[in-house]
């Protein structure tokens, strides 16, 4: 069943490579939070009883419910339907994610976890996850698309930390996980104030800040 | 009771969001501030003897606590300028030159709630022993100083907020990773080991060499991205330029200097389990890569806060260098030392700026003429902060190229001392070219109260610099035995 998961993982991050529209990345978004929350229950009996019950519910509260609203309400308010230009096409994207889930197995394979655990399969998924959420960062130049790489990234983390070490003192986990969720807020709030203030959520473009700018193109 | 280092500033924070009334709010600032300050001089200077303060995942220890003083210290100074910036902005419309546009300022009880709980973030930093406590605060720590970046309502600092926020809050989840091969390279032993200090420093703990190195790799360009280490600087001119210069100057004397010792940490486990030597090879490559980088940002540099940021760079540069060549003790100073000169620049450029109303160097000239005090304190700081005796700085520099030439591998100590020089020659250069000739104004603010902060920080430094009392000396000493004695 755990594989399962981390299958359904790895093709959720093909599916946010290829998809350029912005409620379809946040959608998957939420799946993605929603399987990684479901991870703790097909531990074998690590946690148990309350604990689990609290981890497992946050986390899908947070991760699947509360950020992915939120991220769709800033896509309502600043108004931006898909990723008009992004630096890397859609294909290529896709290419890119075999090549980091790729990359993600030759680290593991690298990388012997020194402890027995639930899968093999749980460190590339969860680096391969990081990986695309860094890649959507670097590869698109929407705002909203940038922080939803955030996300991704930290989902990958969120797994990875879930999944391997779930003994870690819950009030740090819980911290971590109150701490990204701020983080979302803190970002969409600055991506409100750049709709506003240019009229676009565009990155590429907000480039008025740099050293040694031909005279006159300082500051947009 | 040193849990009040961050409970004080973090309940004062919230109030300053509440609080109606100006003064009451700018007088609770500076209260807090003084208090904080004193108490953590006082925990540096004489510590409390016997066992350090322990509990749960917050104590102090000499590393601790010569950085918690050394920020409060400048924020003390920081926000003593801040009451009378705000005074002066008070939240009217004003024009942006460049552009001709209005625009307002955030308001002010954001922005003194935000500063204090900044404050509050940065002591947990120093008060945890736990390093997922760590993290979380740095990562508060970006959370909160993203408003302060953001108080001129402009877009010139909106972008540099958002690449503050995108560009760290990156760095930081790497981090996080790194924090948690830690915790994978202390389960080998025994699943489940708490990744707290003194966990992983206690007897019998062995970590996993390949993950607890994997982790160190990630925590480096994680913290190190919010350090402003080269190349993942690149969010820190545009951020300390676009800053109000209370938030720069806090950004680039206390924030990097943090980042650092969340670094620090980490070289703590990798020396007691012996990979120090692979952690100082890491340390010497984003060291000098991060000063040459800065040396040809300094050179050429148009706008004077970017040289500032730049500058930091070069500083964060020196900090790692001088732990790689194995002198903890040197690196100690240079961070004391930079905190408080580079605060008492960007303080000066605050109030050149309000004289001039220009960030670029071309249009500022002759502060001397206008603004004398501003011209004298500019120009000694820039003097101070390129290593001139008699100030602090030349001291640690020293101690650092001694250190250098006596690690047997002269093109380090070569390679140092000529990215120094370069770094000399382009800001002494500008300093120069700045404060003397016409004056490019008619007549400037001639406010000496605004100064008075910038006055101090650099009499520290140059306190530093001169005599070395014993207490100061054995809390120096005693944060660099930590990482591996004076080397």
């Amino acid at each position: 069943m755990l594989d399962g998961i981390l299958m359904l993982l790895v093709l959720l991050n093909l599916f946010s490579l290829g998809s350029t529209r912005i409620s379809a990345s946040i959608r998957v978004v939420a799946y993605q939070g929603a399987a990684i929350g479901l991870v703790p229950l097909f531990l074998p009996g690590k946690i148990t009883g309350g604990i689990l019950v609290a981890i497992v519910s946050v986390t899908l509260l947070v991760k699947a419910v509360i950020l992915p609203w939120f991220l769709r309400y800033a896509q309502k308010r600043v108004n931006v339907r898909r990723e008009e230009k992004p630096f890397v096409g859609a294909s290529t994207s896709i290419l890119s994610g075999v090549a980091a889930l790729g990359t993600a197995f030759f680290i593991s394979s690298r990388l012997p976890i020194p402890f027995a655990v639930a899968s093999p399969f749980i460190v590339p998924v969860a680096l391969s996850v990081s990986l695309t959420g860094f890649f959507i960062i670097i590869s698109r130049a929407e705002a909203l698309s940038q922080v939803i790489g955030y996300l991704i990234l930290e989902n990958g983390i969120y797994l990875f930390g879930i999944a391997l070490l779930l003994e870690q003192p819950l009030l740090v986990e819980i911290g971590m996980l109150l701490d990204v969720f701020v983080g979302i807020f803190v970002m969409g709030i600055t991506v409100f104030h750049i709709s506003r203030e240019f009229e676009h959520t565009d990155t590429s473009r907000l480039s008025g800040l740099a050293d040694w700018l031909p005279e006159g193109k300082r500051s947009e | 009771m040193a849990i009040f280092l961050f409970l004080a500033p973090f309940a004062a924070g919230l109030a300053a969001f509440v609080i109606k009334s100006d003064r009451l709010r700018r007088r609770l600032l500076f209260t807090v501030a003084c208090a904080h300050a004193a108490f953590s001089l006082y925990l540096c200077l004489f510590p409390p003897g016997g066992e350090d303060y322990r509990w749960l995942w917050f104590g102090l220890d000499a590393l601790s606590r010569y950085f918690m003083a050394v920020f409060s210290l400048l924020f003390l100074c920081a926000s003593f300028y801040a009451v009378i910036y705000l005074k002066g902005e008070k939240s009217r419309p004003r024009e942006k030159k460049e552009e001709g546009l209005l625009f307002n300022n955030a308001p002010e009880a954001a922005f003194t709630g935000c500063l204090l709980v900044f404050l509050a973030c940065m002591s947990l930093l120093a008060l945890s022993r736990h390093f997922g406590l760590i993290w979380i605060s740095m990562e508060a720590t970006t959370l909160v100083s993203a408003p302060l970046i953001y108080f001129h309502r402009q877009r010139s600092s909106l972008e540099a907020t958002w690449k503050y926020l995108l560009i760290c809050s990156v760095g930081i989840a790497l981090a996080l990773f790194g924090n948690l091969f830690l915790a994978v390279s202390a389960s080998g032993q025994s699943p489940g080991t708490e990744i707290s200090i003194d966990r992983l420093l206690g007897p019998g703990v062995r970590l996993d060499p390949l993950w607890l190195k994997a982790g160190f790799i990630f925590v480096l360009v994680g913290y190190g991205t919010k350090m402003g280490l080269a190349p993942m600087h690149t969010w820190l001119p545009d951020a300390h330029s676009e800053a109000p210069s209370v938030a720069s100057a806090l950004l680039s004397g206390a924030l990097l200097n943090c980042a650092f010792l969340a670094v620090l940490r980490f070289y703590q486990l990798c020396l007691a389990n012996g990979i120090g030597s692979f952690c100082r090879e890491l340390f010497l490559i984003f060291g000098i890569l991060s000063m040459a980088v800065a040396a040809v940002f300094i050179i050429g540099q148009s706008d004077y806060k970017r040289l500032l940021a730049y500058s930091s760079v070069e500083h964060m540069g020196i900090l790692c260098f001088a732990v790689a060549v194995g002198t903890a003790y040197g690196s100690m100073l240079q961070a004391a030392n930079h905190s408080f000169i580079k605060g008492a620049l960007f303080i000066c450029a605050g109030n050149i700026l309000a004289g001039f109303r220009s960030k670029r160097i071309a249009d500022v000239r002759g502060i001397a003429h206008v603004m004398p005090w501003a011209g004298i304190l500019w120009f000694t700081g820039i003097l101070a902060i390129c290593g001139m005796p008699p100030f602090g700085a030349f001291l640690s520099e020293w101690i650092i190229l001694k250190a250098a030439f006596s690690g047997g591998n002269l093109l380090l100590p070569v390679v140092y001392l000529f990215l120094l020089g370069v770094i000399f020659i382009g800001m002494t250069g500008t300093g120069i070219r700045m404060t003397f000739g016409v004056p490019s104004i008619p007549e400037g603010k001639k406010s000496f109260l605004s100064l008075l902060p910038a006055l101090l920080l650099l009499l520290l430094s140059l306190f530093l610099g001169i005599y070395m009392p014993a207490a100061l000396d054995g809390a120096v000493s005693g944060a660099a035995a930590l990482l591996g004695g004076q080397g």
